[in-house]
Order: C-alpha cells, then sequence, then structure tokens
C-alpha cells in the first residue's frame, strides 16, 4: 500500500491512465457486439474485454498488485469458491439421477419409438 | 473505548483491522454475485432462445462509462487525503457522489421504460435475471452514496481529530466502490450485449 505522499503523487497518472483505457475498452466491447462474431466468438470477446478491464480495477484501482498476504490469502479462497460457483450449472448438465436407464416400450410398440 | 488497529497494523496480519474487514466483506460479495451469474448461465443454457440487444445498450454503456469515472474520482479522493489536499478531497468525493446518483437516475428511466412496456420481471426468464442482477447492483451503489455522504457530512469531523483514521475510512469505502464498478463491467456486456 502506498502511504509515502510523493509515491501517491506518482501513481496519479497512472490513475488516469488506467481510467482511460478502461474507457477505450468499453468502447471496444461495445462495437465488438455489433459485429457478426457468432455467439460463441461473440461471448469470449465480450467476457475476455471484461476479464482484462476487471483486473485493471482489482490491480491498480484496488492496489492489489502489491498487498500483503493476508489479502491474497482471502483472495485465493474466494477465487475457489467462485469456480466452484460457477460449474454448479455444468453438474445440472450432467446430472443423470432419475434418469431411466432403459425405457421398456409400451406392447405394440418398436424400442424407442420407431 | 478505544479499537485498536484501526490505523496501526497488527502486528500477526500487518493490516489494519478495517483493511482485512473490507476484504472479506468483499469476499462475501464476490460469493453472493457468484451465485446468480452461476444462476445467469444456468438459465441462459435452459432457456430456448435469449434475447441479444434487448436493452438499452447506449443507456447501458454511458452508465459504463459514469462507474468508470466515479472509480477515477473515487481513487483521487483518497490519493488527495494522502497528499493533504482536503479541498480536493472534497471535490472529488462529492464528483463521484454525484455520478453515482446519475447511474441511479438513468437505471431508473431504464426501468420506468420497461414498467410502461409491460415489461416485469415475470414477463421473461431474461428480464427476471435482469432485475434481479441490477436491481442488487443498484442496492449497492445505494449502499455506497450512504457511506460517501455520512464521509462528506458528520463523518468528515474525523479528519481533524485522526486524519490517518479517516484516510483509511475513505481507503475502506474506495475498495467497495471499486468492486461495484468491477461487478458492472461484467454486468454490462452478459446482459446488454450478449
Amino acid at each position: 500500500m502506498h502511504s509515502d505522499s510523493a509515491e501517491v503523487q506518482k501513481s496519479i497518472r497512472t490513475y488516469m491512465m488506467v481510467g482511460g483505457m478502461l474507457l477505450v475498452f468499453t468502447a471496444i466491447t461495445v462495437a465488438a457486439s455489433y459485429l457478426s462474431l457468432g455467439v460463441a466468438l461473440g461471448i469470449t470477446v465480450a467476457l475476455l474485454i471484461a476479464t482484462m478491464k476487471g483486473s485493471m480495477v482489482a490491480a491498480v484501482f484496488m492496489h492489489l498488485s502489491h498487498e500483503k498476504k493476508w489479502i491474497y490469502g482471502a483472495l485465493i479462497l474466494t477465487i475457489v469458491g467462485f469456480l466452484v460457483l460457477m460449474t454448479v450449472p455444468m453438474f445440472t448438465v450432467m446430472d443423470t439421477i432419475g434418469t431411466p436407464i432403459h425405457v421398456a416400450a409400451p406392447a405394440g410398440e418398436h424400442p424407442a419409438g420407431h | 473505548m478505544n479499537i485498536p488497529y484501526t490505523v496501526e497494523e497488527r502486528p500477526d496480519t500487518g493490516l489494519a483491522n478495517g483493511k482485512l474487514g473490507i476484504w472479506l466483506f468483499l469476499a462475501s460479495e464476490v460469493m453472493l454475485f457468484g451465485a446468480l451469474f452461476s444462476t445467469y448461465i444456468l438459465l441462459r443454457i435452459g432457456a430456448p432462445s435469449w434475447p441479444h440487444h434487448e436493452l438499452n445498450v447506449p443507456l447501458g454503456a454511458v452508465n459504463t462509462v459514469l462507474l468508470i469515472c466515479s472509480s477515477v474520482t473515487m481513487v483521487m479522493a483518497w490519493a488527495s487525503l494522502k497528499m493533504n489536499k482536503w479541498g480536493a478531497h472534497r471535490g472529488y468525493l462529492a464528483a463521484t457522489f454525484l455520478l453515482a446518483l446519475v447511474f441511479l437516475i438513468n437505471k431508473s428511466f431504464e426501468y420506468a421504460a420497461h414498467f410502461r412496456g409491460g415489461e416485469y420481471p415475470s414477463h421473461s426468464t431474461f428480464l427476471a435475471i435482469y432485475y434481479t442482477l441490477t436491481g442488487l447492483h443498484g442496492i449497492h451503489i445505494l449502499g455506497g452514496m450512504i457511506v460517501m455522504a455520512y464521509l462528506f457530512g458528520p463523518g468528515a469531523k474525523l479528519w481533524k481529530k485522526n486524519p490517518e483514521q479517516f484516510t483509511n475510512r475513505i481507503e475502506y469505502t474506495g475498495l467497495y466502490w471499486h468492486f461495484v464498478d468491477l461487478v458492472w463491467i461484467f454486468l454490462f456486456p452478459v446482459l446488454y450485449l450478449l
């Protein structure tokens, strides 16, 4: 954490530069959304830019580029928890509990509707 | 009663208690918004179709610009205190508050336009998650504004009594505010553009 007034003075230029870059990236995100990139590429580009912007806010404005180890420790645990939350939807797709494996076809019908 | 480690760092953590406290709070906030983002993914995967560019993109983009500018003014409010520039700090804090206010006014226009068209949360799965995510984010903006108003008004007296503690309070408010900005940085493309 900066504590020295002179160091803070030097950081102001960085804050302004990052602010400017965030605005430029916002313009790029909006422009890219109007291009016909397709769903998969469109989502990838938008989330990639959002991740870059988020990292800049965290590293520079929230001073995470130079923090104490206790804060990094808490954040590593948070990231693990966050990733678990993000994978929950995948488990619902893979979930086959309760799905019949062999469906007996009614009499007079061919299996699987053929 | 004096609360210890409001200014000086604890020997074991190397941090003032407030700093660790605000980061633990933000960690819980990541999980709160993370659960809702996860819900969004689940709903979107399961939906037969999903609207594209249905929301007001220019207004959403303007709100993104407002929040980015407010993050810059917030960090400048803290930097001004570190450089002992009280007047500049007041200006930057007031600017942050006003930018947040304009954000909420824009959001209220957006909500009103939806309501006029009969687009309530029950209208579609997309609107249900849209109102949930943006509503929760809006409450966070309001919470930040209340804290800023306190630090601009009655809470500002602490600067004369204990400038370092006041600077720390501004720093913690800033950390919360940047987090609110960070959440919007993801909400904007996810809801407005994809």
